[in-house]
């Protein structure tokens, strides 16, 4: 049987549906998105000498930073309990894959714009070649985590087998974020403004570089943050320290399911949105 | 008549020819300004959301682009969509490609839909072309395992192997689109759907994807933009003439169609001088015995005609020598015109004179020609004064064909031996 489209000005309204076919055309565009994510890695690492050391030099920085910040007595910081170059280091790694997890979607669907207003494919599968290149760079950082664990002697737990899913909740909630934010981001590129700005802020909310302190205003809003529970789970399951906000984790991660799928039926109706306002 | 005889073998391979294409009462609008579109885009947003039922007005600073197409397409047929830049001729592609949605009406596709828009989409330029082809063929819906099996027969098909593990970013724009449409090449889809991309390339391979596409075309349904009307003329059996996104013609009458589309080019020009160093000027040019409708002489296939020119003589000592060539509707030059027994004689400044040529059984084909005017010393000498379209003529003949000239001819003798 042949298949049938049919396009007109009402939009299908059917969530399940929708999401029916979103996931259809997911499953059907693994290869597609296997080969987008393969195509900007091999490029992005063909023209490069240093290569995969830029996926780590941010997180790395910012670390060496706050390491400089603390041994010289400039900030004092209280005691984490763990050497603080393992701490710091866990804390911006699962700090820099949150922030490229925010901004992938929109990211991956900007680089697509071009053959989106001309080739009629799923572009869901933009969206899944973003997770991919996520998950790539995201094992690269976890094996310089795995050196800097060994050189302060931290050494290896049982946590750390769980330690995955933590940064798949990681992804996953940041994903889910930024794929919400993406229908009006293809719009106007202040929305990635916005969010590359704020998150150099937030990260001063969120335990990344400092423990949570014992009181105060700081304490009430880090522990309402949403983003601190990824932090705190995933670094301390690293560690190998006992687990804090495992119940909120567990309830954003949860609720991330759901949003996520709705993102993605709102990322479909939005496409031929955009495509229309920017390639017109 | 050629388009006939596809017809009838395309009967012969299909029995039942189903509808693929139904379009009914299409109609898209854009707005002109981009702060206002992305607001309205966003608006769309929040009414997409809410299922957006309502009929469509012009919103402040829209305009239709596309308004109330409606056309069927069943396998095998052809339909040619041509008219002006911005006719709207790209934006209907995109509604049928799915890429955009209509703001009025329903667009009916049926099987594989694949389009030709732009050839090598997905290419990296720091890859390696196998590398491309893997790339392109994924984002044109194949597998893995379909690449694989085609990716020789792509190489070949595209004559670059030896520059194959080249990065693509070293090709020219020419390799370039002959890999990207020996990849698309490989689609069987049941709707195709053809922008202006074959321009590109140099003859022998436009020739091979016409071959292509004629192989394709008994199984398919077409829709073909372009504005080379010889295209359209030979792989068309339908036509929609498209002007500020509304129908101008369609029908089943591919050539009048084109006529009409050469029509709107015809009206819009005087004659141009192209060079003159002021020492003559031509006053008058007609077709002696002709009256003319909006400017175009009308002549039958076959006449002679006596073409007149008036000149007036600013600072010449003796008469220029006239030559002329005659032109087609899309510039092509198609014939000199050398006129025999110029006498060159003394003239005074001020003086008029008239030429008369006389152009014996012309034979051109059916269409508008239009004559240029060249004064000059002598033959290819120095050349005082030129002027394009001096005179547009249309020949009138009953068979519409798409080269220059219609010979004379008759049969004289048939036999059997």
């Amino acid at each position: 049987m042949m298949q049938t489209r049919i396009y007109q000005k009402e939009t299908n309204r059917n969530i399940p549906k929708l999401l029916k076919e979103s996931l259809r055309d997911l499953n059907k565009s693994r290869f597609l998105a296997f080969q987008l994510a393969k195509r900007d890695i091999t490029a992005q690492y063909r023209q490069s000498y240093l290569g995969i050391l830029w996926a780590f030099a941010p997180p790395l920085a910012t670390a060496f930073v706050w390491m400089f910040l603390n041994s010289s007595g400039t900030v004092k910081i209280t005691d984490t309990g763990v050497p603080y170059p393992v701490y710091v280091f866990a804390g911006t790694l699962l700090w820099s894959i949150i922030t490229a997890s925010i901004t992938s979607p929109i990211q991956s669907t900007n680089s697509g714009k071009g053959i989106m207003s001309k080739i009629n494919f799923p572009k869901e599968a933009l969206i899944m070649s973003g997770i991919l290149k996520l998950l790539f760079n995201t094992s690269i950082k976890v094996i310089l985590l795995f050196i800097f664990l060994f050189s302060y002697g931290v050494g290896l737990s049982w946590g750390l087998l769980l330690f995955p899913f933590a940064m798949l909740g990681a992804i996953l909630i940041g994903n889910t974020i930024g794929l919400l934010l993406t229908p009006i981001g293809m719009l106007y590129t202040d929305v990635s403004k916005i969010i590359g700005f704020s998150m150099q802020f937030l990260m001063y909310v969120t335990p990344v570089v400092y423990s949570i302190p014992e009181t105060g205003v700081m304490r009430t809003v880090m522990q309402y943050n949403p983003l601190t529970p990824i932090v705190v789970v995933g670094r301390n399951l690293a560690l190998g320290i006992p687990l804090e906000y495992t119940t909120y984790f567990l309830i954003i991660f949860g609720a991330s399911i759901p949003l996520f799928l709705l993102a993605l039926v709102f990322y479909r109706i939005s496409i031929p949105i955009f495509v229309e306002r920017l390639s017109a | 008549m050629e388009q006939e005889t596809t017809s009838q073998i395309n009967k012969d391979v299909t029995e039942p020819k189903e509808t693929l294409v139904e379009v009914t009462g299409l109609s898209k609008k854009f707005c002109k300004d981009l702060k206002t579109s992305l607001w309205y885009g966003v608006q769309d947003l929040v009414s997409g959301y809410s299922g957006n039922k309502e009929k469509r007005e012009l919103r402040p600073k829209e305009f239709w682009a596309v308004k109330d197409i409606s056309f069927t397409l069943k396998r095998g047929e052809c339909l040619g969509l041509i008219g002006h830049n911005g006719a709207g001729k790209s934006t209907l592609l995109k509604i049928l490609n799915g890429l955009i949605n209509p703001d009025e009406g329903k667009v009916v596709m049926r099987g594989r839909v694949s389009a030709l828009i732009e050839l090598g989409a997905g290419f990296n330029p720091i890859l390696s072309g196998r590398e491309n082809i893997y790339n392109n063929g994924a984002i044109l819906g194949f597998t893995r395992k379909e690449i694989d099996s085609k990716v020789e027969e792509i190489i070949d098909f595209a004559e670059i192997r030896e520059f194959i593990d080249m990065p693509v970013q070293n090709y020219s724009s020419g390799m370039k689109v002959r890999l990207g449409f020996a990849v698309a090449a490989q689609m069987e889809p049941d709707v195709l759907i053809i922008d202006e991309v074959l321009a590109v390339g140099d003859l022998g391979f436009v020739l091979k994807c016409f071959k292509k596409i004629d192989t394709i075309l008994p199984n398919t349904a077409i829709v073909f933009v372009s504005h080379s009307m010889p295209m359209v003329s030979r792989i068309c059996n339908q036509i929609i003439l498209l002007e500020k996104g509304v129908v101008k013609f369609q029908g089943q009458n591919v050539s009048s169609g084109i006529d009409l589309y050469y029509n709107k080019f015809s009206t819009n020009e005087n004659s141009q001088i192209v060079f003159s160093d002021n020492s003559i000027e031509l006053k008058k040019a007609w077709v002696d015995g002709v009256v003319p409708s909006n400017n175009i002489y009308h002549i039958l296939w076959g006449n002679t005609i006596d073409l007149k020119f008036k000149i007036q003589n600013k600072n010449l000592s003796k008469i220029p020598y006239i030559s002329l060539a005659i032109y087609d509707k899309e510039q092509r030059g198609i014939a000199e015109v050398l006129p025999e027994n110029q006498d060159l004689k003394t003239i005074e400044n001020q003086d008029e004179i008239t030429f008369t040529f006389q152009l014996k059984n012309i034979y051109l084909s059916k269409g508008i020609y239009n004559i240029t005017f060249t004064a000059s010393e002598d033959f290819g000498f120095n050349v005082y004064y030129k002027t394009h379209k001096a005179i547009s003529i249309q020949i009138e003949h009953d068979k519409q064909i798409w080269t220059p000239f219609l010979m004379d001819s008759k049969t004289i003798d048939v036999r059997w031996c």
